[in-house]
Parts: C-alpha cells; structure tokens; sequence
C-alpha cells in the first residue's frame, strides 16, 4: 500500500479566481517556477461564484483534492466573493467528511495576483497533502491495481 | 414557508440501507425556498451519497429529480417514471411531501430526506425564524401581528413573563422577547390599549391537540 501511494499522482482540480491566482499561475509560469503538473486549474470569474455543487461534482468526477484559490482576504475584486467562498467550501467540507472523504482534500487558499511563489508552493503542498492521503475513491483505487 | 433542514449523510445512508437504486426526489417549493430540497440541494446530496457509495463500496445507484410540488398529485405524476425505477425514493419534501408521495405509491419504500422543522420566514441571509406554529386559531389580530404562541418561548398570551433581558428572551437570548415585541408594535399603531384586555386561557382544539386536522370545502368537492 505504501508503495503503491509513493508512485500514485493525484489529480488535482483548483478553481482560480481570474483577478488573482489564475493571474499568479499565469505569473508562475511565465517566471518559469516550477510545481507538480498534477492540478488543472479552471479560471473563475470570482471564487465567490463557486458553489458547494461544483466541488461535489468535482470529487465525484474523479478528483482527488479541490483547491479553491481566491484573492487575499480584504482585497476581492468584488468586495466579499471570496469570504462567501470560504463558507461554501467549510460547508462542503463537513459533507464531505460525512460522505466518508478527508476534508484536507478540498483547501480554500488566498493568493495575490503578485504571488507566484506563494502558488507553486500551495500546489505543491497540496499534492503532497493528497498523495499521503491517497486517492479519493476506493472504487478507482482498486481499478487502478 | 415550511423551513426543513438536511438529514447528516451517515443517518441517510442508515436510512437507506438494503436498498439499491435509489432516486432522490427534491421539490420546487418551500424547501426550494429554505435551502434544504430544491435541484441544488438534491445535487449536492445524490453527489455526496455517490461518494459515500463509492468510498464505502455500498454500490448505491442514485438517481435524481426534483418536481414542481410534492404535496400534489398533479406534480407526482411526473415523478411516476423514475419512481417505478427506483427501489426506493428519498424525498427531499418537507412531511407533507414524503406523505403525499408514500400514498401515492403504496408499494414503494419512501423516506424522508430532511427533517421539518416549522413555518417560518427567512429573516436574513441564511437565517430561517419560526413565526407560525398552526395552531388552527390565529390571535395575531390582538397582538398586532407578532405570535405569541409561536415567538414567545412560554407561549404566554398574557405576558412579558418578566424574565426578559434587555429585549431578549431568556429562554433564548439569542432571539427578541415576542412580548417586548409585541408592546413596541401596538405602541406604533396606537393600540396599546389591547394589552390591558386579559386573554382567556386558549382553545387548543383546533390544533394538533384535537388529533390530526382536517379541513373540508364542500362547495369545492366533487
């Protein structure tokens, strides 16, 4: 079991606000920084558009962990978008541990559009975090083996 | 608005053990309305139940829907399809709505999805009050417009009680004393007068003290 979690790389899905941590990862790449090619990130026009479904479906779809990626607390660029998401994704959390799913899995993260290394290390940690925990459905595991 | 509230994950799957396909029905109205039972709700529970299955190796096949009405048979019938489908139904209806559909289908096991909690309004963002208990006899005539036998924690309708605290009740402190509510009210309608008029013991006949309640229209049967 260890071994198998040492080469599995999980898929991570990060919801990226389009006003800071899509312009961060942008900024990371473009910096040339380095970090796991495990996320897919889907632009948002604000984190606060996000709802509790599409994190939900995100997990039923086959992702392992959801990072949620706002601007920094105070400086959304639609006043609150993102404290609104910080609920959601606390919410989602705690149905996600019914459901029998690690709430590490889902992560809301603030980042400016400046902070490029601040992303790559969120990813990073992220998929570090996911990895230990292994994938996120039994039934995939056992039709990955 | 009937406001309900969802069932944890763990007591659904409790709820819905031995059963296999199983259609999540939520419904457009009330618990549309409070956040518990609409087409929202019933993705995000069927999503979370398909993990649990999934995590859990429970092999559950989860369907969903959500009608106009469930307390309706008119809208039950466009349910009919999936119902017959299914194993079992869980409702996201408020009581009634479970009710309705459990009659409609005898032979089908059907469960409640959430739990009713009361008749209430939605006060803020997020924040669902009780302003109506049904009693089957309103007084909210006397005392202009605020119920005492929902909002006061005593039901006392003839109070305050005496324990409030700075317009708190202190039964609950995080809510408004009804009867400090009440006074404030007739006060600005200029109907303070009605306070010095003692109110007889209530009838409780005609609520669910007197047994389940029917009413009947007979120039609107058939």
């Amino acid at each position: 079991m260890n071994i198998k979690a040492e080469i599995y790389e999980p898929n991570i899905v990060a919801f990226c606000c389009h006003y800071c941590a899509y312009a961060a990862a942008d900024l990371a790449g473009s910096s040339r920084l380095q970090y796991p090619p495990n996320v897919r990130i889907v632009r948002t026009p604000c984190t606060g558009r996000l709802e509790v479904d599409y994190f939900m479906k995100a997990f039923e779809n086959g992702a392992d962990g959801v990072l949620v990626a706002g601007c920094e607390e105070g400086s959304c660029h639609f006043k609150e978008g993102n404290l609104l998401a910080k609920r959601r994704v606390n919410y989602t959390r705690d149905i996600l541990s019914e459901s029998g799913l690690e709430p590490e899995r889902l992560r809301m993260v603030n980042v400016s559009a400046a902070g490029a290394q601040k992303f790559a290390e969120i990813v990073r940690d992220m998929v570090e975090t996911v990895r230990k925990l292994g994938p996120a459905c039994l039934k995939r595991l056992a039709n990955r083996t | 608005m009937i406001v309900a509230e969802r069932k944890s994950i763990p007591e659904l799957l409790e709820i819905l053990k031995g059963h296999k396909k199983i259609l999540v029905l939520g419904c457009g109205t009330c618990v549309t309305v409070c956040l518990a039972g609409g087409e929202r709700e019933v993705s995000i529970i069927a999503s979370a139940l398909r993990i649990a299955s999934r995590v859990q190796g429970l092999g559950l096949e989860i369907e969903e829907l959500v009608i106009e009405r469930q307390c309706d048979n008119i809208f039950i019938e466009q349910a009919a399809e999936a119902i017959e489908k299914a194993d079992a139904v869980l409702s996201l209806g408020c009581g009634a709505g479970v009710q309705a559909i459990a009659e409609r289908y005898p032979q089908k096991p059907v469960y409640a999805g959430l739990d009713t909690a009361f008749l209430g309004i939605l006060e803020e963002r997020g924040v669902w009050a009780e302003k109506c208990a049904a009693c089957g006899s309103c007084v909210l005539h006397k005392f202009g417009g605020i119920c005492p036998v929902t909002r006061c924690a005593k039901h006392l309708l003839n109070g305050p009680c005496g324990g409030s605290r700075e317009d708190r009740c202190e039964v609950r402190p995080d809510r408004p004393c009804a009867w400090q509510l009440i006074y404030t009210r007739l006060k600005n309608i200029g109907q303070l007068e009605r306070l010095k008029e003692i109110e007889p013991p209530k009838n409780w006949g005609s609520s669910l003290s007197g047994g389940p309640r029917v009413i009947i229209r007979e120039d609107h049967r058939i």
